[in-house]
């Protein structure tokens, strides 16, 4: 296990991460086009009306005591009302955000059950026929776009053969499992490639360690040291990569989603960039980098939990 | 034929080292590269012109991609994107690569604080989801083309910066960087003249990678209407407006997104294959 100080360290790491996400996210905002109070009150505001929201809203406040007001919102839990849907953003982020979260979840699942055998596969027959196969197949899946591979798999599977629903969400477990499956599977293949290929050169590597030598030199069954020294050393690399997928996973929710019409949060969000409903995207903007940042954490401990040397 | 004759005639060790990887990708590159600046000399139509006689014909010799709901000929509008997404793939890596390695060389040479902070800007960076905040910046900036180079930069520069630091703190130990600093050269002669060349080739791989991530970013934008704006012919674009068709006219987005992996394919390619020609020889 991790030590106490190595977790107290890296979770305190964890606050200044926040708080760039906090300057980006408040920096886009500022950005926006046109000025908070004529876009709640439309154009026909009168002055005092807008001067009465930006002093409502603290804009006319200098820049600092603005992002201790943002700050200051968001600890609260309040990160504004969306303009469209006139529901508090926190809670359009909770209905939504679960969605996109099982979506990612089951596509890591899935991506993990096509890529490890496969990975293995390859890496004990390196450069003979199967992985020649194997390595041509992920090349193929890193060059494809995510809502390439989610057409087709919807056209195919969806609109001609009619295994799968075309889109939408479930009501029951059972059926939101079946309902994601083939987004999930959309998702899956493409980041199994990217696993593929690093979980391949991984267990290469392992395989030609000493220590592995020293543990077929004692005599262990091969199997056994499949299983105690390649495997468990692969998966260290698996969990890493992971990790660092993470955004790539999330980026291609978001796409995925919008392709099988999935009421996720990432479909929510090109929603709201098309109606231009600024509150929500910096909500979720917000929402998804935290998550992932908190997806690196979990990996960095995972990690120093599997690996005795990081940690300490 | 050429090209195989030559590769058959010259010495052994030239022989072993070009792969069938480095050439095939030089030449799916070469390719659209050729495409991409004279598209008009292949593209047997009008990509923009409506054919209102041929509305969503399947492939067939006059028209070998098909035509779209307008009649427009498919293998036109997919010759034409290439000018558009190669163009992506330049302009989307061009910023990132060049500041990248500005700051990646100053942080890697100088150390110190500014190394420091640039490590807490890379933590910080790398844990924002690419895309979202891409997706977000397209937003707030509207959509199109150029706002989407915009976004990219913001973020794009920082695996170029990270990949040149590593190596330019390797290089400035070796003897001929310390043979410089005794010569009396300048520190941007050094960096620039000595280590430079020495530390850009894992540089010069990523980017190729870069380029492919770059056309598949675009093209997801594209599709979701946040790049390329229609009516131009970008491949992203093309798919979007083939996917309410799927059933009945599968060829509008399926050639589009062929192009795609065949041109991005071509990039991984040509990255791998210079990669092992520039590997130190055991």
């Amino acid at each position: 296990m991790p030590s106490p100080s190595y977790i107290l360290t890296r979770l305190l790491q964890i606050i200044p991460t926040f708080l760039f996400i906090m300057v980006v996210v408040f920096v886009l905002v500022r950005l926006l086009p046109g000025d908070p109070a004529s876009a709640i009150l439309g154009e026909r505001a009168t002055d005092e009306a807008v001067a009465r929201i930006n002093a409502q809203l603290g804009l006319d406040q200098p820049v600092p005591v603005q992002f201790a007001i943002f700050l200051e919102r968001f600890l609260e839990g309040d990160l504004g009302t969306s303009i469209h849907l006139k529901i508090p953003v926190v809670q359009l982020i909770e209905e939504r955000l679960p969605v996109t979260l099982m979506l990612t979840a089951y596509a890591a699942l899935l991506a993990l059950l096509l890529a490890l055998p496969l990975a293995f596969a390859a890496a004990l027959r390196r450069d003979r026929g199967a992985d020649m196969v194997i390595r041509g197949a992920f090349q193929v899946g890193l060059s494809t776009p995510v809502f390439y591979i989610g057409l087709v798999l919807l056209t195919i599977f969806a609109a001609n053969l009619r295994w799968f629903p075309v889109g939408g969400f479930g009501e029951t477990l059972t059926d939101q499992l079946y309902h994601l499956f083939l987004p999930a599977l959309t998702l899956a293949l493409s980041l199994s490639a990217v696993l593929m290929r690093n979980l391949r050169a991984s267990i290469i590597e392992v395989l030609g360690a000493e220590y592995v030598d020293f543990a077929r030199a004692k005599g262990l069954r091969p199997r056994i040291v499949m299983a105690r020294h390649v495997l468990r050393n692969a998966l260290i690399s698996t969990v890493t990569l992971f990790g660092l997928s993470m955004g790539t996973l999330i980026g291609g929710a978001v796409i995925t989603e919008t392709v099988f019409a999935i009421p996720g949060a990432g479909r929510l969000m090109i929603d709201s960039i098309y109606g231009r409903d600024y509150p929500v995207v910096q909500g979720l903007t917000l929402a998804l980098a935290i998550l992932v940042s908190l997806a690196f954490l979990i990996t960095d401990l995972v990690q120093a939990a599997l690996d005795p040397r990081i940690g300490r | 034929m050429s090209a195989v004759l030559e590769a058959r005639a010259a010495p052994a060790s030239v022989r072993r080292r070009i792969r069938p990887t480095l050439a095939s990708g030089a030449m799916i590159l070469a390719a659209s590269l050729v495409l991409a600046i004279v598209p008009g000399w292949f593209a047997p139509y009008d990509p923009l012109v409506f054919d209102y006689g041929a509305l969503l014909q399947p492939p067939s010799l006059a028209h070998p991609f098909g035509t779209d709901n307008f009649g427009r000929d498919m293998l036109s509008r997919v010759i034409w994107a290439y000018r558009i997404d190669m163009q992506i793939a330049l302009f989307g890596t061009l910023f990132p690569i060049l500041f990248g390695c500005l700051v990646g060389a100053a942080v890697g040479y100088y150390g110190a604080w500014p190394d420091v902070l640039f490590g807490r800007v890379v933590d910080a960076l790398i844990t924002f989801p690419f895309l979202v905040l891409v997706i977000a910046i397209v937003a707030v900036l509207g959509p199109g083309l150029i706002n989407m180079y915009i976004a990219v930069g913001v973020v794009g520069w920082v695996f170029y910066a990270r990949l040149l630091r590593a190596e330019i703190r390797i290089q400035k130990q070796q003897e001929y960087a310390a043979a410089g600093k005794v010569m009396g050269y300048s520190d941007a002669r050094i960096i620039l003249r000595h280590l430079l060349p020495n530390a850009i080739t894992p540089v010069l791989v990523f980017w190729m990678t870069d380029m492919a991530l770059v056309i598949l970013l675009g093209s997801s934008l594209g599709y979701l209407g946040l790049g390329a704006q229609p009516p131009a012919a970008e491949w992203g674009v093309l798919i979007a407006d083939g996917k309410n068709f799927m059933t009945t006219g599968w060829w509008i987005s399926i050639f589009p997104g062929l192009a795609i992996v065949v041109t991005g394919l071509g990039f991984s390619l040509l990255g791998d294959g210079i990669a092992d020609l520039l590997r130190p020889q055991p």
